[in-house]
């Protein structure tokens, strides 16, 4: 059914000469016809020598559990799929900013990441009117958090349209990865959106296994998928601290703030870094985990569970916070599916896509993917997290009751396959992240491309403060928290 | 016995004016209770002032003079409108008939100020501050001067200090105590409004799009904002003030114990400030115009009692 594409499964490699090259308005039309069923993960253009580009799609099929692959070969232009379907929108844009490759036809091209151009210097869209009051916010925030630069056309308190600018964080990672791998991969890896590392690490390592044919033990993978549901936990206790704290309710703020310290903790205690840096890597793990540090995390967790939830109840019981969530910042399916949102704020609108469902792995390891039905809005952001907490709990409580032991491993890597490509997509906390590596014939990374879940979903932000008012704008923010420097690489 | 009085009303007046940070202190403190936190010293309030006032003053170099002005100026103000409260006595020896009017006028030009010198700057985001801090006080000001109205009905004067030492919660009767306890909650309503506490506002929040009255000193610094911070901390006493000389009947205020009874009861309102800052978020600002109703509401209501039950003025 799928013979035109190369079928892959999740965290496998094929060769490169096996993605079909199509004819481009063959390869065009095909992809619009499948985005009715599937989801576009990477949509990419490798540089040729010979001065054309392969398009690349990778394409999430959920029905057929694993992605859908197809190139096709262009020069200077090709004809935009963002007018047809707005989830390429910033696919193009990378496109066209990197290689200057022009989609014919986007609706509205504008720099990205500003790789090119000053940061911040475009043509913003404007509201014109003498009652018309434009807010610009940023680059640089009151807060701790990274720079972007957001603007509001508002009529007094209403906001009418808001224009998401980034770009500030851009460091030019999937330019250093090529070449790769090397000896700081895995650090470019872990850090391109910090907060996901362990996601991140988890994927990189299934790539180069794929492409390496490194074999690792189920003890191993069990313990990765252990340090990335404690990440998860860390961020989402954080999160709804945060969104606690942004209504001003202070009690479940000021827990949660030392809660997701307990989780973080338990990373340190389990690998020595509390983000899970330098943890998971290729063929192993860099640190034992014995018996004694089984018994010790388990306690943690029996001790600090109950605190969470006390702190995450008394929350979700207060009416007056859940005033100020529901109906606040809605976002609705038919927009989410349209603008392709993935992860937790997809799944809160009513969007069923998770990628531990879609595109499972072989070994069928994760938490349980939460069943639940929202209407878009930060209520049901905030509550689908609460949801993913208990699963993810259980997942911890199971796993570690029973865990399983396993010295440092750290094998010699050997080159990896010259002429592959592999993808692994990992369903981080915000969403699913998606790697996808493609080797030279010397065995080096070709061109490595770094999917963050923020990629695709900070278009649906700009979407729930559509009719909002200014004032809930940081609590919208909060219930997505996307990545800038996972979308600026 | 009269200079005896002012000699009192001048000590309770300089108190006020060296305790009133203490109230930022106090409503930080039951806020940390409530969070499992130690907390920020009680005094911390004073260690930023005088941090802030060793700083060197910086202006932005499109605004004039009114930015430089305003902050003095605000803070002549409320101190003019405290000293026609009656503070820990029965009343205030500057008091005059009509007074009443004075005293939120004289606030009202403090807020006039704050809001000139926030456009001053040009920045959007004071703009925005500016608007909703003029929208709110709008609508706090009708239950003001109907709290007024109720009391001036109730007293049969205008003088501020006549007017609150013949309320208090009567127990005598139902419809007496109603008056007291209706007046005396849309009165705190007020406060919370006029010194952005929550659910008004967040004192605490680095969000410039949430803010309302944060967002209008954004542009301040150095020895400018100390005085803002201090003006903020009196006015909150100033309100504090009232509320307990408008709640605690006149026998609660002879002699000593009277000034211990407001003392005491500036010190409870802050407790209760952030009891309700604990226990509750913060409302949406479309609601808000609501909560302020409600309190108008809330006045006229004992505008009706005290009108038909008590027989309207007593005096």
């Amino acid at each position: 059914m799928n013979s035109n594409f190369l079928f892959l499964k999740n965290g496998t490699a094929a060769p490169w000469s096996d993605v079909p090259e199509m004819e481009f308005n063959y390869f065009r039309t095909e992809i619009l016809k499948k985005m009715g069923s599937c989801r576009v993960l990477a949509f990419f253009a490798l540089p040729e020598t010979d001065g054309t580009f392969l398009l690349t799609a990778v394409l999430g099929d959920p029905q057929a559990q694993g992605f859908l692959l197809a190139k096709s070969r262009v020069s200077g232009k090709f004809a935009s799929l963002t007018a047809e379907h707005a989830a390429f929108n910033r696919f193009e844009r990378e496109i066209y900013e990197e290689h200057g490759l022009l989609p014919e036809g986007h609706p509205w091209l504008k720099p990205l990441r500003f790789q090119n151009v000053d940061p911040g210097v475009t043509d913003y869209f404007a509201m014109l009117g003498e009652a018309v009051h434009e807010v610009a916010v940023g680059p640089v925030h009151a807060g701790v958090i990274e720079p972007g630069h957001f603007r509001f056309e508002c009529m007094g308190e209403d906001v009418y349209s808001l224009e998401i600018s980034l770009g500030y964080q851009h460091r030019g990672v999937e330019k250093l990865l090529r070449n790769g791998p090397d000896a700081r991969t895995p650090h470019l890896i872990e850090t391109a959106a910090g907060d996901s590392s362990i996601a991140a690490a988890v994927n990189y390592a299934r790539i180069v296994e794929a492409l390496g044919n490194i074999p690792v033990s189920p003890e191993i993978r069990t313990i990765r998928q252990l340090a990335l549901e404690l990440e998860r936990c860390a961020n989402h206790i954080g999160d709804l601290g945060a969104l606690a704290g942004d209504v001003a309710f202070l009690p479940t703020a000021s827990f949660c703030g030392r809660i997701r310290g307990e989780y973080l903790n338990m990373s340190a205690e389990l690998c020595g870094n509390r983000f899970g840096r330098n943890f998971v890597t290729p063929g192993g793990l860099t640190c034992a985990v014995d018996q004694e540090l089984a018994d010790k995390l388990l306690a943690w967790l029996n001790r600090v569970a109950p605190e969470l939830w006390n702190a995450l109840d008394l929350m979700f019981d207060s009416p007056t916070v859940l005033d100020r969530f529901e109906n606040t910042g809605t976002v609705s399916a038919a927009t989410l599916r349209e603008l392709g949102a993935v992860g937790m704020a997809a799944r809160a609108g009513g969007v069923a896509c998770d990628s531990r469902k879609d595109f499972p792995m072989a070994d069928g390891l994760c938490a349980e993917p939460v069943e639940f039905s929202g209407s878009g809005d930060v209520a049901s952001r905030a509550r689908i997290r609460y949801e993913e907490l208990k699963k993810s709990h259980e997942f911890l409580f199971k796993v570690l009751k029973n865990m399983p032991l396993s010295p440092a491993v750290l094998p010699e890597l050997s080159l990896l396959a010259p002429g592959m490509i592999a993808v692994s997509v990992t369903e981080a906390w915000r969403g699913e992240l998606c790697h996808v590596a493609l080797t030279a014939v010397n065995g080096k990374f070709r061109s490595y491309k770094i999917i963050d879940p923020s990629f695709h979903n900070w278009e649906a932000l700009a979407m729930a403060l559509r009719d909002e008012q200014i004032s809930n704008f940081p609590i919208c923010n909060k219930s997505f928290n996307l990545s800038y420097c996972g979308h600026d690489l | 016995m009269e200079k005896c009085e002012m000699i009192r009303f001048i000590f309770c007046y300089a108190a006020a004016l060296v305790f009133c940070p203490l109230l930022a202190g106090i409503i930080n403190k039951v806020k940390a209770f409530f969070a499992g936190r130690c907390g920020v010293s009680i005094f911390q309030l004073y260690f930023d002032i005088f941090k802030l006032l060793k700083k060197e003053r910086v202006h932005s170099a499109t605004s004039n003079w009114i930015l430089a002005i305003s902050p003095l100026a605000q803070l002549g103000f409320i101190m003019a409108a405290l000293a026609l409260l009656p503070l820990g006595l029965n009343i205030s020896p500057l008091g005059f008939s009509g007074d009443a009017v004075l005293l939120f006028y004289f606030l009202g030009m403090a807020r006039f100020l704050t809001v000139l010198a926030a456009l001053d700057t040009g920045s959007s985001f004071e703009g925005m501050g500016a608007s909703r801090e003029v929208q709110f006080s709008a609508l706090a000001e009708a239950a003001v001067f109907a709290l007024l109205a109720l009391l001036a009905i109730h007293t049969g004067t205008l003088e501020t200090g006549v007017m609150l030492q013949c309320a208090g919660i009567g127990i005598s009767a139902w419809h007496t105590a109603a008056v007291m306890v209706l007046a005396g909650l849309a009165f705190f309503v007020v406060l919370l409004c006029e010194n952005c506490r929550v659910p008004f506002d967040d004192p605490e929040t680095h969000l410039e799009l949430t803010m309302i009255h944060e967002a209008m000193v954004l542009d301040y610094g150095g020895p400018d904002l100390a005085v803002i911070f201090y003006g903020a901390a009196l006015k909150l006493w100033l309100f504090a003030s009232f509320l307990v000389a408008l709640v605690l009947p006149e026998s609660c205020f002879a002699g000593m114990v009277g000034i211990c009874c407001y003392f005491g009861g500036v010190a409870v309102t802050a407790v209760l400030i952030g009891i309700i800052e604990s226990i509750m978020a913060r409302s949406r600002f479309l609601k808000l115009p609501q909560l302020l109703t409600g309190a108008t509401v809330l006045v006229v209501l004992a505008l009706i009692i005290q009108i038909f039950f008590n027989g309207g003025v007593i005096k």
